[in-house]
């Protein structure tokens, strides 16, 4: 069934117009900000320790979508996150590996060919990343090069100034073409986070309907931030995301996928964020192909605190190896 | 030979050039009506000579009873209304009182046995009294309530609401000005009364509740009864449905004891006003003294309300 | 491992040092009682003895009330209001810098989740002297009438519940406004309390000003009766509120009550749901429902009445409930044997009324009192779980139709300390607020307190308000008034 019949089935209207989907998306029970970031806080106290927070930190790594998403990217600098993705820490061929690198779409066939069979899988952004100010044929051709280069995984993003102008509609069709997009030539298909940009619907009010919205239109998974705007991923942000999922499943019956992405910088932070995954989503969701951290830094920190683990002694940044140093 | 209250000269029965006047039946005042009382009982009032003046209905429990029944039934319109309207209210009954001034200066005269310049003064103490409760209304919430900044995202705002239904014992001494102080603090904040009036001295009362019968004043927010204070204070002390109890008029009541009312107004943890006085003892104060804020504040409560503020 | 466990984070023991035995904390120092006997305080969560606590005896009392009456004549009703503040900011700070300490206790003797000593209890006890130490010297301002002043020795009896809160709300605002106290703890939970003393040393604060008297009813009631008691506040049951009101009558004492409470928790069917559960669940099973304002009544639109309990359900399941020093337990111990007995026996009355009783199936210790967080559903208005104050983790879920009905429900009932509102709609939370008869309406959020916040029922909730500008009425004689 494609994605609008199937909207159509859910919302139980014969025409799916953007009032179908306004009267709908409106229909969600509000978030109060101040309790839903106070339950956000209260996640974030829970204290994890010992072999708890070995299984997380190594659950946590290989959650990552190791990230770069700038314009100075290369191919040599693709190639060495791909060869951090294969061997995250030399000194412990145990540690997990991440679950995805996540590039621009002219630099997935790079990491595809670095990454090969490994299991670590190529995500590509796509849909005119990061604003998605172009035209839909565009967003479509870009979409399309990257699963034609080896893109397992396509992060979108919607088109924001659509949404806050209640063009629903727009946002929907959006999301559902290029899902269609990401069908391959013989059927199967690269998964599809939809990143929401957060940070620019501003409310969590927003966030719900927004994420409801791409859940309709057949998201995979639905993706904080492009990691461009400020506030990226926060937790309470993440908290709305995974009461959507959760709450889709109760209506549908289908587990969708969330990624935080942005901002997430160290092993206590993500730590919170399972935290928040367990209680709020369940722990269906604790696995690297139902939740992602879109992140860069995030690893090493990560490492360290392995580290720490293992010997009884904290380590240093020397100690693990980074293949993403500043230009600057 | 009977001493009347009318305002006018009084003669005896018979004078060639005077009419025979008509006298009035002073009755109890219960949500809005003048019924007597149910147990058909009167009581003679004299005045401070000891003269006859008139026969007053003697209320009883059930009456008490019917009172906070009409009390609680007026309760939440008279709560509800708007400040600046209770305010116009208890203006109209300053009004009201002084288009009768000359006979509650009679009534006041004859009951307390000032003299007529005390008198008059007395009557225009409580007529201003009212004035004054009556610009209260629309203030005490400014002045009583406001904004607590709490450390946290949150608007919080404390208000004064009415506490409810009020049972007064007005003062057995002053029988106007006193009746007036007590009941005009209760009533301007939204709270109804069932006022127990002074025993010895009930004829002002009773003319002030016609008062309040004419003046706007909803039915059952004022309720005043006449009798014994020893026989029906009690009741009024011990009714689990009144919210308060005001003690002034414990204060020279025949075989009252104000420390016993307050005991059964622990049952239901009533907000008490004890009288004046120290110790066991009740002294009646000073009426004509300007007041200040508690005995408004007495039947006060302090509603808070959180609200958090996000976007 | 399958799933995602916390492994137990047990705050460290070690920051307390708890004393073998106490005596009375009266005139600036421990004393031997006179005449009183000796009682153990009990870790709830292991029922190990934690310390032997006097029970003071009338002469201790008597003892106390002279000294805080020499304090109060000779030094404390004099001093400026300036320099009564700076003692109150010493003891704020001291507070500040203790807190671990005074949180593990609390939690040690309470039984209450360190989170919540931790984050609510000790910094809002350090808020409340902060607040009240700047209303010292500016009681002028405070609009409470011409020349206020203090009223001379008061009496205090605080609950076992917020052990060290309770005291700051009665202690604070007392000495602030020029008054001396005679204060009692409650009998399962004085340490604190005693702690507290060693800070009022620290402070050097001047003798006699605070003391501190443990023990029980008795001890209680010869403050009560006290003659040189010019003032008493009292939190507490009702039932001894009532007796507290009886036994001051015909005297010149005046009270302070802050009672027992069943408030309402209304859910509107357009609530902010997520945010709504959890206010539910704080508003119930907040310090293991032992909160004279817990929403113990749930009243949920009958619309959604089925959606809010499967999702209260389901959150319900996340619940921990265990050793209250581990920093992920969200649910404690139950204060005492005889609570846990009343918690038993009230929701077995439920059950056998006929309402529908469900549990989150959590695992108890094998030592202590505990109790699993539980839900009623199908409650009348008529069910004792619908009427009485249970003081425990038992939530009675109840449905209405119509705002009206709602406000009726609500205020059907004695009490009338709190109130909660869930709806996005303004003008309904409005309407709302002003129908319910409580002193505390907290709207789209539950369980929030604040020392600049007044607090304090309607009706059998008690009278008077602790916290905030309007707290201080309740210590302070003005105008013409003795």
């Amino acid at each position: 069934m494609d994605a609008t019949a199937r909207a159509r089935d859910l919302l139980g209207v014969t025409r799916l117009s953007d009032s179908a989907l306004t009267s709908w998306l409106h229909s969600l029970p509000g978030v109060d900000q101040v309790g839903c970031e106070a339950r956000a806080a209260s996640l974030g106290t829970r204290s994890i320790k010992t072999t708890s927070k070995a299984w997380a930190i190594d659950l946590a790594i290989s959650m990552i979508d190791l990230t770069t998403l700038e314009g100075a990217d290369t191919p040599g600098k693709v190639r060495g996150l791909c060869a951090k993705a294969l061997t995250p820490d030399p000194t412990d061929p145990a540690t997990p590996r991440p679950a995805a690198v996540c590039v621009y779409g002219d630099l997935a066939a790079v990491a595809k060919k670095a990454l090969g069979s490994s299991g670590v899988n190529v995500a590509a952004v796509a849909t005119a990343f990061p604003s998605g100010r172009a035209l839909m044929p565009v967003k479509l051709a870009d979409t399309e090069d990257a699963v034609q280069a080896g893109a397992d995984e396509i992060d979108m993003v919607i088109d924001r100034g659509a949404f806050l102008s209640g063009d629903y509609l727009t946002v929907f069709r959006e999301i559902a073409q290029v899902a269609q997009a990401c069908v391959r030539p013989e059927g199967s298909r690269a998964r599809l986070k939809v990143i929401m940009e957060t940070g620019e619907l501003v409310t969590y009010d927003n966030v719900r309907r927004a994420s409801w919205l791409s859940m309709l239109a057949g998201a995979d998974f639905i993706k904080t931030s492009t990691g461009k705007v400020s506030p990226a991923a926060t937790l309470p942000v993440t908290l709305v995301m995974l009461e959507a999922v959760r709450d889709w499943r109760d209506a549908t019956g289908e587990m969708v996928g969330v990624k935080p992405a942005g901002g997430i910088r160290t092993s206590k932070d993500a730590v919170k964020f399972l935290v928040a995954v367990s209680e709020v989503a369940g722990d269906d969701w604790l696995d690297p192909y139902w939740f992602r951290f879109g992140a860069s830094s995030l690893l090493n920190d990560l490492l360290l605190q392995r580290q720490k683990l293992a010997t009884g002694a904290y380590s240093g940044a020397d100690y693990v190896t980074d293949d993403s140093p500043s230009l600057y | 030979m009977s001493a009347t209250v009318s305002a006018g000269t009084t003669r005896g029965p018979g004078a060639a050039d005077t009419r025979v006047d008509v006298r009035k039946t002073y009755k109890l005042y219960i949500g809005g009506k003048f019924p007597r009382s149910e147990s058909g009982r009167s009581y003679e009032v004299v005045d401070h000579r000891g003269r006859f003046l008139a026969n007053a209905a003697q209320g009883s429990r059930k009456d008490a009873r019917d009172a906070v029944v009409a009390a609680r039934a007026a309760f939440a319109g008279w709560a509800g209304s708007t400040a600046y309207n209770r305010g116009q209210v208890l203006y109209r009954v300053a009004e009201v009182m002084e288009g009768r001034r000359a006979q509650f200066v009679a009534e006041v005269r004859a009951s307390e046995g000032l003299a007529e310049r005390r008198a008059e003064a007395v009557v225009s103490q409580a007529i201003d009294r009212w004035v004054w409760y009556a610009g209260w209304a629309d203030k005490l919430a400014q002045v009583l309530g406001g904004l607590n900044p709490v450390a946290g995202p949150y608007f919080d705002i404390s208000a004064p609401e009415p506490t409810g239904v009020v049972g007064v014992l007005a003062p057995q001494g002053s029988s106007l000005l006193g009746l007036v102080s007590v009941v005009a603090p209760v009533v301007v904040s939204g709270n109804t009364v069932v006022v127990l009036t002074s025993e010895q001295r009930p004829l002002p009362a009773i003319t002030l509740s016609e008062a309040l019968a004419t003046s706007d004043v909803p039915g059952g927010v004022v309720n005043l009864i006449t009798g014994r204070t020893a026989e029906v204070a009690p009741w009024i002390a011990s009714h689990r449905d009144v919210n308060a109890i005001d003690l002034a008029g414990a204060a020279a009541a025949d075989g009252v004891s104000w420390g016993d009312l307050e005991l059964a107004a622990a049952e239901n943890l009533k907000r008490v006003v004890r009288p004046a006085g120290a110790g066991s003892d009740a002294v009646e104060p000073d009426w004509s003294r300007t007041p200040d804020l508690s005995r408004v504040t007495s039947f006060l409560e302090t509603k808070t309300v959180w609200h958090p503020k996000g976007r | 491992m399958a799933t995602f466990e916390y492994a137990p984070a047990p705050e460290s023991r070690s920051v307390v040092d708890i004393r073998p035995s106490y005596g009375l904390f009266i005139d600036g120092a421990f004393t031997e009682s006179q005449g009183g006997s000796a009682f153990k305080s009990v870790n709830p969560a292991t029922e190990e003895v934690l310390a032997e606590v006097t029970a003071a005896s009338e002469a201790d009392v008597d003892r106390a009330v002279a000294a805080a009456r020499r304090a109060y004549q000779g030094v404390w009703g004099r001093m400026s209001g300036t320099d009564r503040g700076k003692y109150l900011f010493r003891i704020a700070r001291l507070l500040q810098e203790r807190s671990r300490e005074f949180a593990v206790l609390e939690s040690i003797d309470n039984g209450k989740p360190i989170k919540e000593s931790r984050d609510v209890d000790v910094p809002l006890a350090a808020a409340h002297f902060f607040y009240h130490a700047g209303w010292a010297d500016k009681l002028e301002y405070a609009g409470l009438g011409t020349d206020p002043r203090p009223l001379g020795v008061v009496g205090q009896v605080i609950p076992w519940n917020f052990p060290l809160l309770m005291l700051a709300w009665k202690v604070a605002p007392a000495l602030a406004t020029g008054n001396t106290v005679v204060i009692k703890p409650a009998e399962t939970t004085p340490l604190s309390a005693l702690l507290f003393a060693e800070v009022l040393q620290q402070a050097d604060l001047p003798p006699g000003v605070v003391n501190i008297v443990t023990g029980a009813g008795a001890t209680g009631q010869a403050i009560v009766d006290h003659p040189d008691i010019d003032k008493l506040a009292f939190t507490g049951s009702t039932g001894v509120g009532k007796m507290i009101a009886r036994s001051i009558a015909g005297t010149r004492k005046k009270a302070t009550l802050e009672l027992g409470g069943k408030a309402a928790n209304i859910v509107f069917d357009d609530a902010p749901l997520d945010q709504a559960v959890e206010g539910i669940v704080n508003g119930i099973f907040f310090n293991q429902g032992h909160v004279c304002c817990a929403g113990s009544r749930l009243l949920v639109q009958e619309s959604i009445a089925e959606e809010v309990e499967r999702r209260l359900k389901r959150r319900l399941g996340t619940l921990r409930v265990g050793d209250p020093l581990d920093k992920n337990t969200d649910v404690g111990a139950i204060n005492s044997q005889a609570q846990l007995q009343r918690i038993t026996e009230l929701t077995a009355a439920g059950e056998a009324e006929g309402a529908e009783r469900w549990d989150n199936g959590c695992e108890l210790p094998a030592k202590g009192f505990w109790f699993r967080p539980t839900v009623f559903t199908g409650v009348s208005q008529t069910h004792r779980i619908a009427q009485e104050e249970i003081f425990g983790p038992v939530l009675s879920v109840l449905t209405f139709r119509t705002p009206h009905e709602a406000v009726a429900k609500a205020n059907n009932t004695p009490y009338g300390l709190s109130a909660g509102i869930w709806t996005e709609k303004g003008s309904r939370i409005l309407w709302m607020a002003d129908q319910l008869r409580a002193g505390v309406v907290w709207a789209n959020t539950f369980n929030k307190f604040d020392p600049t916040s007044p607090f304090g029922g309607y009706k059998e909730s008690g009278y008077g308000r602790e916290g905030g500008r309007h707290g201080l009425y309740a210590y302070v004689a003005t105008g013409d008034a003795k």
